[in-house]
């Protein structure tokens, strides 16, 4: 018989920024539910904001936007492959969400007058709100899961989601990463919340955890979606960052940009109109790099002390607090010099970019009971603000949908399966260790998946991915430590797998360097004006398909629509 | 298949004199979010049990007794 650990209404996997706010909006719309937030790591410092956040990149604060024009942004940024519904949701709570963070505690800038003192970043509207001490985000989300009562399991990992006759979601499949022991959670609604897929591509400094997106976010969602039957969305969008060069963490022009700095080439000049991370500034970020100018840097040597002061101090107190000491390292000053910039590994993050499972407007996918939010659920340049928006969303849907249910009988053939396939790696003594088998894997991603997109590469690269498959149950774990990697290593080849196989699918370019395919170098709206979609079908086999785009809610002016297209700075001469 | 042990220097150091580990203290261990720290019962003390750091300072921000230095690992300093 199956070791049950917790039958519970609703459970929440990934304690970072989108589930602690699905746990607490879940046990406010039904205070009777019991609901349990699973982290793989510790709730109080886990996720992609476990040192704060420097600000919110998405505000839609009436006076300085509106929803309407948020959703154009992104639609325009994002080359028009948007379900605008998602978007749409996102924008109206935008404003309700920032107000309830500031009833939390949250400090956001604000002027004299006590009002958001929102900047301009984005190529056409105003939506970046400034948080100085955001580095206490994690904490005053801590003290509401306290409040509402939410159950919290620290220190455990869900390997697969665990599936009733009709498909629809009944718990998880679960590792306790400090004692090895495996088990499972029955639930009747499940959301994911476990971030991107950020140790996908292998850092150019060879360093495994080096690595833009917090490593622990290894794609664990991605790949319990897919093998729940759930369809996955854009995930040939990757996301690929401007970074400080071998720190690898962001510089960061959000930051920076409404003070005056800039991405400039080696001459000091500016080479593209707007520092917003998107696929279009990217490509042009990457040509500079590669050309004659390069390569890039941050530019911020021309501001005044004071304004250079009050940089270093937002950078050096949140997100990757660590930045300071690592130019100390170089001895690099902000004041005397520009700072190197690079471009990151591969990952998948909707984030960012737009790849991720899909979702609607309520956050549900396409598997009854199963819900998902933040990085890793597909609605575009989501950021922090549309994690804790969708996770609200997530929070209230699964604890209807999990409301008047009872549990789905547990299949013990799933169990008895799952059991041997995360156990196994304890009884290889002579197999090989993760972290090599990761490291290879990873290194590939980097040979044949790194745009440009090469078809034959692509094709090449699936082959060395199938045979990395092979070798997943001969790996070799002698703790519960080493265990958790080597199912880390298992989501990472799926979605590996599923880079190369949606980036092959789409016969075209968009989104700039996110999708630069170098056989097919225009954009083809005739035949790619879709989503491209991917799931595991009945056969057990990855396939893509096409899903239209829905009627858009905002239409887009013709003048605008490639507005993302002109990134690049007139004066200099077009770079083929 | 044979194995061997490579040795790594590891960025997070621990204070000797200032880690009260030996006194109940798990704040770093519990902190990590890649579960790299651990505690050396017979000395009483935490110290780095794996190389997989993420120079994101939980440890040294959290630890009551600022007994954790993190640097940046050799290999990106």
């Amino acid at each position: 018989m199956s070791n049950i650990i917790a039958e519970v209404d609703v459970l929440v996997i990934g304690g970072g920024t989108a589930g602690p706010m699905a746990a607490v909006k879940a046990k406010e719309r039904n205070p009777a539910a019991k609901v349990m937030l699973l982290e793989k790591a510790h709730v109080k410092r886990s996720g992609a904001i476990s040192m704060g956040m420097d600000g919110l990149n998405n505000a839609v604060i009436p006076g300085h936007a509106t929803p309407e024009q948020y959703v154009k942004e992104i639609t325009i940024a994002n080359d028009g492959i948007v379900n605008q519904k998602t978007v749409m949701a996102y924008a109206r709570e935008s404003f309700n969400m920032i107000n309830q963070l500031d009833r939390w505690g949250v400090k956001f800038e604000k002027d004299e007058t006590g009002d958001y003192a929102v900047r301009k970043v984005h190529h056409m509207g105003t939506y970046v709100l400034p948080m100085p001490e955001g580095h206490h985000m994690k904490k005053v989300l801590y003290r509401q899961l306290k409040k509402a009562r939410v159950e919290i399991t620290n220190r455990y990992m869900a390997t697969r989601l665990l599936l009733d006759e009709q498909g629809a979601v009944a718990g998880a499949m679960v590792l306790d990463t400090r004692e090895g022991t495996f088990g499972v959670i029955r639930a009747k609604a499940v959301i994911l919340s476990t971030g991107a897929a950020g140790r996908l591509g292998l850092p150019s400094s060879g360093y495994l955890f080096g690595t833009y997106e917090n490593p622990t976010n290894a794609g664990d969602g991605y790949a319990l979606a897919y093998h729940a039957g759930a369809e996955l969305s854009g995930i040939e969008c990757y996301q690929i960052n401007p970074l400080i060069k071998d720190y690898n963490g962001p510089a960061c022009a959000y930051v920076t940009g409404p003070f005056g700095g800039y991405t400039a080439n080696s001459k000091g000049e500016r080479f593209i109109e707007c520092d917003y991370w998107s696929g279009q500034m990217m490509l042009e970020f990457y040509r500079e790099l590669e050309g004659g100018n390069g390569p890039v840097f941050l530019k911020l040597d021309h501001l005044a002390e004071e304004t250079i002061s009050t940089i270093e101090h937002i950078l050096h107190t949140n997100e990757r607090p660590s930045r300071g000491r690592f130019h100390k390292g170089r001895n690099m000053n902000y004041r005397s010099g520009m700072v190197e910039m690079h471009i990151s590994e591969i990952g998948l993050c909707s984030g960012h970019s737009a790849s991720g499972v899909w979702v609607d407007e309520h956050a549900a996918t396409t598997v009854p009971g199963l819900y998902a939010a933040g990085d890793l659920a597909c609605v575009p340049h989501n950021y922090m603000l549309g994690a804790f928006v969708y996770g609200k969303f997530a929070g209230e849907s699964a604890a209807d949908y999990a409301t008047g249910r009872t549990h789905a009988p547990v299949d013990e053939g799933q169990v008895a399966r799952e059991s041997v396939r995360v156990l196994g790696p304890l009884n290889n003594p002579d197999g090989v260790t993760p972290s090599q088998v990761e490291y290879k894997l990873r290194r590939f991603v980097n040979d044949y998946l790194q745009p440009p997109k090469v078809t034959r590469k692509m094709e090449i690269g699936l082959d060395r991915f199938a045979e990395i498959g092979a070798d997943l149950p001969f790996m070799s774990a002698t703790n519960p430590h080493e265990l958790m990697r080597a199912m880390e290593v298992h989501f990472i080849r799926d979605c590996a797998e599923m880079a190369a196989r949606a980036s092959l699918y789409r016969t075209e370019s968009r989104w700039g360097l996110y999708h630069y395919r170098v056989e097919y170098p225009e954009r083809n709206d005739a035949d790619w004006f879709c989503h491209a979609q991917l799931k595991k079908n009945d056969a057990g086999d990855m396939t893509c398909f096409k899903r239209p785009i829905e009627p858009y809610l905002v239409t887009l002016d013709e003048h605008e629509k490639d507005a993302y297209n002109r990134m690049r700075i007139v004066k200099q001469a077009a770079v083929a | 298949m044979p194995m061997t042990l490579n040795r790594v220097a590891v960025p997070v150091i621990v204070d000797q004199e200032k880690c009260i580990a030996g006194k109940g203290c798990t704040v770093c261990v519990d902190v990590c979010p890649l579960d790299l720290l651990a505690i050396d019962l017979l000395k009483g003390k935490a110290y780095m049990r794996y190389d997989e750091c993420w120079y994101c300072l939980p440890c040294e921000t959290d630890c009551p007794t600022q007994a954790i230095r993190v640097d940046i690992p050799y290999l990106l300093r």
